[in-house]
């Protein structure tokens, strides 16, 4: 137990409580000299306009990837849950770009997406061409592309645990509803959804915090631009510190995110483990 | 429901449907990735003259065969830490009922919530003191505790609701505990040690931010690195830039191929656990 102790300490618990001591500093990084400046920093970030919108961003991202990434993966498990005869490969297929580097995913989409890029080929193709333009150049949309990649690259992850979970449902049972004459819908919802409490569980646990940690998809396809129109807490902490040397100020945005991540953590489990034991 | 109705069909048909949406920018990727860079056709349409070279390019010009061997090094020693290490912590964890257990498990556990942003940056200094930017072994030291919290977690949890009984009949036997955990209770830790197997390695080979921080600039890089740095440099040379993409993606999706069932059943497994 000793050795993971140790290097537990060495590498999460000693620098996470020094780096919550640094965010209250105006240190640079490198000068052995620096001064305690109390909240100054946390002062700052209420009056910077980019921090105030990373955080908004981080906070979209991570709702809009949990929805839509859980939604498609469930409708990919409901439908590959069946005794369609290519359930097998389209598991094995759907899951794989899960298991694909990220940033891989990333670049590749960016070429994707651009204004020469398959999309706009694609859209050419079927007579849209008014709606071809460059997806990651327009600050409204780029945000909802880092989405799309995200989604593209993890729904079959969530769906392989909504499998795990469907599986756990005794077919018995899914008949005996099915002669009673229940429909598809109140099938899935009284029956399904409440045996799916734990793998909705894990499934909003990963996609949330993932989302809300999200930096390669974002430093790969944007690097946080047009402008500062994509910038998360997590791009916005890499540029802070190693572009421009505010340390202190760069971990007070780290400290703000653990906060965010530990609310959220506390919040989710509090209700979903509530709605687990009401379900079970 | 078990019978293959029309219905199953216009869904099979929807599935392969949908399927193919999923795997249309891989074959963007392929397709592009064989096509000379004076070839200016659509990147949708079938690469007429398919052409090598830009692998053999991209290998030479982004030193990939060097990341390659750091990316598998970097893993497989990361990994044996973090299962040696994690497993070892895991037991008495789970079996002491001592108040210091308790405490050091929910300790422990911290780590899960604390972002990793929050200690890379400090970390980064103390690496920077010690002589180690730029090294392969720092990141293996990084990983080796970041993903202590997780595995111990995962083995705690698969620990409890194991039965008791093999190790008391070993201990009864003359076991000393060590030993009775090298040859009685790791050996049923299999179905969990395959999970934390899989999600460990990918996780450490998928890692960009970290190596992004201590290796940026050396000439020891990872995988994900190399590839940042090689479209930083070709910035619009995609067909250079997607060779380069592909070659990453081979190894990954051949042990994926290959070992399908694991991986995924270990990605699906914290769910059992």
């Amino acid at each position: 137990m000793v050795p993971a102790l140790l290097l537990f300490a060495f590498v999460v618990l000693v620098p996470s409580v020094r780096g919550v001591y640094y965010a209250f500093t105006d240190w640079d990084g490198l000068d052995p000299e620096f001064a305690f400046v109390g909240l100054r920093n946390f002062a700052d970030l209420t009056n910077d306009p980019d921090a105030l919108q990373a955080v908004w961003h981080t906070l979209l991202i991570a709702v809009a990837i949990t929805v839509i990434q859980n939604g498609i993966g469930l409708l990919l498990a409901l439908g590959v849950n069946t005794v369609i005869k290519t359930r097998n490969v389209l598991r094995v297929l759907l899951f794989a770009p899960a298991v694909v580097t990220p940033i891989v995913t990333a670049y590749l989409w960016r070429n994707l997406l651009g204004p020469d890029g398959a999309v706009n080929s694609l859209l050419g193709a079927v007579g849209l061409t008014s709606w071809q333009q460059d997806w990651l150049g327009d600050p409204d949309l780029a945000l909802w592309m880092i989405v799309l990649v995200v989604v593209w690259q993890f729904a079959g992850y969530s769906m392989v645990i909504f499998l795990a979970g469907l599986q756990s449902v005794p077919r018995e049972i899914y008949e005996a509803a099915a002669i009673d004459g229940s429909g598809p819908v109140r099938r899935f919802w009284s029956i399904i959804r409440p045996l799916l409490a734990p793998a909705i569980t894990i499934n909003l646990m990963l996609s949330i915090i993932g989302g809300i940690k999200l930096f390669d998809q974002v430093y790969a396809l944007t690097g946080g631009g047009p402008g500062h129109a994509t910038d998360t807490i997590s791009t916005l902490i890499y540029k802070d510190a190693f572009t421009l040397g505010e340390f202190g100020y760069s971990i007070a945005l780290a400290v703000v995110l653990t906060v965010i991540v530990a609310v959220v953590s506390a919040g989710q489990y509090t209700v979903l483990n509530r709605n687990e034991r009401a379900a079970s | 429901m078990n019978r293959y109705t029309p219905r199953t069909l216009a869904l099979e048909i929807f599935m392969i449907a949908v399927g193919v949406v999923f795997a249309f920018p891989v074959y963007v990727l392929v397709n592009l990735a064989v096509r000379a860079p004076s070839d200016a056709s659509s990147p949708i349409r079938p690469t007429t003259a398919p052409t090598l070279n830009n692998f053999t390019e991209a290998w030479r010009e982004a030193g990939l065969g060097g990341a390659l061997m750091n990316s598998v090094l970097v893993t497989v020693a990361s990994v044996l830490i973090i299962l040696a290490v994690s497993s070892l912590a895991a037991y008495p964890l789970a079996r002491s009922t001592a108040r210091w257990s308790r405490g050091t498990f929910l300790l422990i556990m911290l780590g899960l919530i604390l972002p990793f942003q929050l200690a890379s940056l400090p970390l980064y200094q103390t690496v920077r003191d010690l002589g180690l930017l730029g090294s392969v072994w720092s990141l293996i030291l990084f990983y080796a505790g970041l993903q202590v919290p997780f595995t111990t977690f995962l083995y705690v949890a698969f620990l409890r609701a194991l039965p008791r009984d093999f190790e008391d009949a070993a201990s009864i036997d003359g076991c000393s505990p060590l030993a009775a955990f090298r040859y009685v209770v790791f050996p049923m830790l299999k179905p969990i040690t395959v999970t934390a197997l899989v999600l460990n390695a990918v996780s450490v080979w998928n890692d960009f931010f970290t190596p992004l921080l201590y290796l940026s600039g050396s000439d020891q890089q990872t995988m994900p690195v190399a590839l940042a740095g090689f479209v930083g440099q070709f910035v619009s040379d995609w067909n250079l830039i997607f060779a380069a993409l592909l070659i990453s993606i081979v190894p990954v999706l051949a042990v994926y191929l290959a070992l399908q069932r694991s991986i995924i059943n270990g990605f699906a497994g914290g769910l059992k656990g």
